[in-house]
């Protein structure tokens, strides 16, 4: 397998592939809070999360390239997309979906995924385009290791993001009511929450939040524990790390060894790190 | 084995209709104008390779209630496996099936493990890593796998009778090896599902928690249905590879295994034949896309074809295929031709109960 030198080990630029790591961390992370929120408030782990994301970076980019907007406006008007776009697949699509057996929600997200991966393909086309940096500039440096502005700001922004939603689900009305169809979906019907708003509202927030390749994510929100918020968070970070020292290491076998560590944590804690292992009642 | 490749009665009568329709389609497209024997042949051929993956993949999902998103890469392991005992070690192809067959089922038995700790969306999850690892792995070991560039020029298939050898030569040989494995296969799939072990494998898909209270051995039934599955994939892979005379890392993608479980869906989960027919529909679908004349970028539209399946299949027809020819054959055995009032509503409760 994995045949590292000792030397080899200690002369890897830690500090650097720490910092590039928390910056990809901070999209998984993102995805990863999507999924999870999604989860909590609906049941339905999505698989289309990376396709509702790519689709909004596209959206984002037709935005700043073809409308000119700049960059703080563009940003607000996608995540107001992405927004709406989730709580209308939630209106039109899930709501009609029978969850009686766990399969259909998988099935239906899949084929949502492919649907969207399809349509963007035929609006903006497969080849690679460059995305405009929100922020360009020089780099700055902290010891050896070089910062670019672009991976500070999207740390920046991921965490800013993280202390809005948790301001959000623990002193708004919505937030709470949220947390509550999350825990006991019955009681908070009869506490007079709408379910379905709830739900719309779920896969509205869910799919605003930004991210990067589907599978990175999943691993992410797995790992971390698909109950957990702050377990998405934290899988995220870590994954990011783990990427960016493999990927330097042996970057051809990065999907295999973000595989390897979902079926190494599912096997130690089902549940994930930090989220709680359901046992099911009869 | 006579046991389990056995069918009687009534039963036999779908495996007639099948081998008569089997022989039958070489012979109708030598009388139809216009069109190439061979290549309808091979499709056909790809078709039924395909069947026997979704026949497999039935058995886990439809009937055992554990998802797979990953068989690609059972598909793969078969397809490799096969392809470099014979080519590297000049085995003879049936010696080679048989491996492929068996190397897929171990490593699906391998993954059946982790999976009895993991349920719905997290095996989704994992198998889905699972099938993206493998072509990954077959790179990255290009030294003995032939790399992104694949492996090619696989000698022709042979199969030794006693004195002579039968070598399949042409695209209706391989159509014929197809249809005969297909065929021994669903067989034994129709047998194990409604058997003993069948309906270990529904009692676990119902209530993993009841199914143990009635002495369900949870380990021992999830790992056969991964192996079981496995094994359908890697008999199809090795059968694949040898059709192909050649395979590359890029034939193996997560699209396949979305291809597998489009054919299930709408075949029917938790049906044998809806996974034959839900096969053979989607390969001739994805070929008649390439050949509409107004698609320039034919991927996305395939692509969108099968989101769009799968979301309405699921929104309309859970059941698939399988279920509206369920219902029209209840519609027809329940007519109302002197039939006292009443005795078809029964049946139909009957059906509904979830009897197969």
């Amino acid at each position: 397998m994995l045949s590292v030198e000792p030397d080899i080990l200690t002369d890897l630029p830690w500090g650097q592939l720490l910092v590039n790591g928390l910056a990809l961390g901070s999209l998984y992370a993102l995805t990863a809070f999507g999924i999870v929120l999604i989860f909590k408030t609906t049941q339905v782990i999505t698989f289309a999360q990376g396709e509702t994301a790519m689709f909004s970076t596209f959206v984002a980019f037709t935005l700043l390239t073809v409308f000119q907007l700049p960059f703080a406006v563009a940003f607000a008007l996608t995540l107001l997309f992405a927004g709406l776009f989730g709580a209308l697949i939630e209106r039109v699509v899930l709501r009609h979906i029978s969850t009686t057996t766990i399969l259909n929600p998988v099935i239906v997200t899949v084929g949502l995924s492919l649907i969207l991966l399809g349509a963007a393909g035929w609006i903006w086309g497969y080849e690679i385009r460059t995305f405009p940096a929100p922020a360009a500039g020089p780099p700055f440096r902290i010891g050896t290791v070089v910062v670019s502005q672009l991976n500070a700001v999207i740390f920046a922004v991921t965490l800013a993001l993280m202390g809005v939603l948790y301001a959000f689900f623990r002193y708004t009305r919505t937030g709470i009511a949220m947390r509550a169809v999350s825990q006991n979906r019955t009681a908070a019907q009869l506490m007079g929450i709408s379910i379905n708003r709830m739900n719309a509202l779920g896969w509205g927030m869910g799919t605003a939040m930004m991210g990067d390749v589907a599978l990175k994510a999943f691993a992410a929100a797995v790992v971390g524990g698909l109950t957990s918020l702050p377990g998405a968070v934290v899988g995220g970070l870590l994954l990011g790390i783990f990427d960016s020292v493999v990927g330097f290491q042996v970057p051809e076998l990065r999907n295999t060894i973000a595989f390897s560590l979902i079926v190494l944590v599912l096997v130690v804690r089902p549940g994930g790190l930090l989220g709680k292992h359901e046992v099911k009642k009869v | 084995m006579a046991r389990w490749l056995g069918t009687r009665g009534r039963a036999a009568a779908p495996y007639g209709l099948g081998l008569i329709a089997v022989l039958l389609i070489p012979a109708l497209l030598n009388v139809i104008p216009g069109i190439a024997p061979g290549y309808v042949l091979y499709l056909v051929s790809l078709a039924l390779i395909y069947a026997i993956v979704a026949i497999g993949l039935g058995i886990l999902i439809g009937h055992t209630g554990q998802f797979s998103l990953g068989h690609a890469g059972f598909f793969a392991i078969g397809a490799y496996a096969s392809a470099l005992l014979t080519l590297r070690l000049g085995l003879p192809f049936v010696v080679a099936l048989l491996v492929a067959g068996s190397v897929s089922a171990a490593i699906g038995f391998l993954l059946g493990l982790p999976a009895l700790r993991l349920s719905g969306p997290y095996l989704a999850v994992a198998t889905l890593g699972f099938g993206l690892a493998v072509p990954q792995l077959v790179i990255w070991q290009g030294s003995w796998t032939g790399g992104a560039s694949g492996l090619h020029g696989l000698p022709l298939a042979s199969l030794p009778l006693g004195a002579f050898t039968i070598v399949f030569r042409t695209d209706q040989d391989y159509y014929y090896l197809a249809a005969a494995v297909l065929i021994v296969l669903t067989i034994f799939a129709r047998n194990v599902v409604t058997g003993h072990t069948g309906r270990a494998f529904v009692a676990i898909r119902d209530s993993e928690i009841a199914a143990r209270a009635m002495g369900v051995d949870l380990v021992r039934y999830k790992t056969t249905a991964f192996a079981l599955s496995a094994l359908y994939a890697g008999i199809a892979g090795s059968l694949y590879a040898h059709l192909l005379h050649g395979i590359s890392p890029e034939d193996f993608t997560v699209l396949l295994s979305i291809d597998f479980l489009t054919m299930i869906v709408l075949g029917g989960l938790g049906s044998v034949g809806g996974a034959l027919s839900g096969a053979l529909l989607l390969t001739f679908l994805q070929n008649a896309l390439t050949r509409l004349p107004v698609v320039h970028d034919f991927k996305n539209l395939y692509i969108v074809v099968l989101g769009v399946i799968l979301i309405l299949t699921i929104a309309f027809f859970p059941q698939g295929l399988a279920g509206i020819a369920r219902g029209a054959r209840l519609r027809w055995a329940t007519r109302t031709v002197d039939r006292p009032a009443g005795a078809g509503q029964i049946v139909e409760l009957g059906e509904r109960s979830g009897v197969r």
